[in-house]
């Protein structure tokens, strides 16, 4: 394959595998106090879903760094030094159990939006994966949906925790596709499209994404935060207030609100089990 | 020869076997619970990614097996529902053994987390045992529905404790560091271990009802037996039978740890008790 492919891939898909595993961690935030067992339950399954899309995205990266002499460790350590970023909605605060709901329901259903379409690309080993998690995300849409219908029909303050989360997550979901055309920020998308690893941009993606869950959104009787937002039903159109894309940079280069702590703790983590690693990656010093 | 009991209106007709009965039931839901939600602390931080996934799996069991006994619990009349008795009972009304509510390790879930592996897989293997032998007595429980249960448990916790004695096994034999934190962490479940074994002041009930048959002389001297078997195998010294210990979980009496996991466990419920969630 050319060399500008498999740089594009490995930058690709190592970005999703990292994203999905430290995209557990604001929701695995909420696993040890999901308000009932049924939540409990579903909320950890959920989380054990996103890490074993992270396995499976990895060893498709792994395959791809091999003939680079690198493996998962060095991953791993492109993610903590810094050079492999992970996706800008994971570096939110998640400060309730709406957050959750939120999260589940609409960062997975933008992440469909996106998977959706890299499912049709030119590298099968990555579309294969995709069809695999595209089927799970579609499980988590329920669940994170189920979270967000129980506290709309909750009580006033259940409604309003629901709100404020939205009003959270609103912009980090505008965010989430990447900027429209014509930025600086758009000559990866080319690349992609050049190569058949995409067929819309970043902007028909979030399009889509308006289609199908604000009018979602406004049927649980919340208001989405954007007096600007509407259909133009002649061009069937969104408008939308462009984001401050200076904060979406900033995020990418881990500046983001929850940036360093989550960076540290999944580091430190890794670090101080490293020993355990060893355990398995090396031979016994006795046959076991 | 003991009476078999097919309903939770038996049950509840024989007030001695009502009182075993729901004691029991809570050290088994109580014990899953606990260990389920530590486990759910490791979670996106264990030390490689196929073992978040496995460690995401195991809690799910736990939690789902805990779920299954309150809902005998609520069957019996202890409360309107699983959720009520999970969230909303304070601290000295729980029966799980002390060894299960101990944390992971230093630090908090969130901040700072210095989870030991070493005592995790020490701590889950002893139990897993524990509970295998546990099952294993069950299936031949008095109480139908809770034999019926039991049997189904048991083909999902086999699986655990295959996971644990494989781990514990090539801790022990890998390295001297490996070795060292394994045996460091047993030495660490060790002081709650006699604990483990208690049945509560209504254990005598619980045997002679045939609720949990055999009682504790059974599940201590199957457990020890095939724990001593992997010892062997796995070339560690055998630490000795245990001591007892001061406090008594199955009686109550519990450790300030346990109260620093029902914060977290019942934070978002305690909004509002009485709301949809």
């Amino acid at each position: 394959m050319p060399d500008d492919y498999r740089q594009y891939l490995i930058r690709l898909i190592a970005m999703h595998g990292i994203s999905e595993i430290m995209g557990a961690l604001p929701e695995k935030e909420w696993v040890p106090r999901a308000p009932t067992l049924h939540r409990k339950l579903a909320i950890l399954a959920k989380v054990q879903d996103e890490l074993g899309h992270g396995q499976l995205l990895l060893r498709v990266a792994e395959d791809l760094v091999a003939p680079l002499g690198m493996n998962r460790e060095d991953l791993l350590n492109g993610l903590f030094q810094g050079t492999i970023h992970f996706h800008n909605v994971f570096h939110m605060p998640a400060p309730t159990w709406a957050d959750a709901g939120i999260i589940g329901w609409l960062v997975d259903g933008a992440a469909i939006i996106t998977q959706g379409m890299l499912a049709q690309g030119s590298y099968a080993p990555y579309c294969r994966a995709l069809e695999r998690i595209i089927a799970e995300e579609s499980f988590h849409i329920q669940h994170g949906e189920s979270i967000c219908i129980a506290l709309a029909e909750g009580t006033r303050a259940q409604r309003q925790m629901l709100q404020e989360a939205l009003n959270r997550w609103w912009e980090p979901l505008i965010f989430f596709f990447g900027p429209p055309p014509k930025s600086e920020l758009t000559k990866h998308q080319d690349l992609g499209l050049m190569y058949r690893l995409r067929n819309k941009t970043n902007e028909e993606l979030r399009q889509r994404f308006f289609h199908k869950y604000v009018p979602r959104i406004q049927a649980l009787g919340l208001t989405i935060p954007d007096p600007n937002l509407r259909l133009d039903k002649e061009t069937n159109t969104w408008h939308y207030t462009q984001p401050d894309w200076s904060k979406f940079k900033a995020i990418l280069r881990n500046e983001g609100p929850m940036s360093r702590a989550r960076l540290t703790l999944r580091h430190s983590a890794w670090e101080q089990n490293r020993w355990v690693r060893e355990v398995l990656s090396t031979r016994a010093a006795v046959a076991v | 020869m003991t009476a078999r009991i097919e309903t939770p209106a038996q049950a509840l007709a024989d007030p001695t076997c009502r009182q075993a009965l729901v004691e029991l039931l809570f050290q088994l839901a109580d014990d899953d619970l606990v260990l389920g939600h530590r486990d759910s602390e490791w979670v996106g931080l264990a030390p490689h990614i196929e073992e978040d996934v496995a460690f995401a799996s195991i809690a799910q069991d736990e939690v789902g097996h805990a779920a299954a006994y309150y809902g005998l619990l609520v069957d019996l009349g202890e409360a309107e529902s699983a959720d009520a008795l999970a969230y909303s009972r304070p601290p000295d009304a729980w029966r799980c053994a002390l060894l299960l509510e101990r944390p992971n390790g230093p630090g908090h879930y969130l901040e700072n987390p210095q989870f030991d592996w070493g005592y995790t897989i020490a701590r889950h293997y002893l139990y897993d045992l524990f509970e295998m032998v546990r099952l294993e007595a069950l299936v031949e429980s008095a109480y139908l529905p809770l034999a019926q249960l039991a049997a189904k448990v048991r083909r999902e916790e086999r699986y655990h404790l295959l996971h644990m004695e494989t781990w514990v096994k090539r801790l022990a034999r890998h390295s001297s560091v490996s070795r060292a934190r394994l045996q460091a962490g047993l030495e660490k479940a060790w002081v709650d271990l006699y604990g483990l074994f208690s049945l509560g002041p209504e254990g005598p009930a619980m045997a002679a009802l045939g609720l949990l048959p055999g009682g504790r002389d059974r599940l201590w001297q199957t457990w020890r037996e095939r724990a001593q078997t992997l010892f062997a195998e796995a070339g560690l010294p055998w630490p000795g039978d245990p001591s007892p210990v001061m406090l008594d979980g199955r009686a109550g009496r519990h450790s300030a740890d346990l109260e620093a996991l029902l914060g977290p466990l019942t934070e978002v419920y305690r909004l509002d008790p009485t709301a949809r969630w």
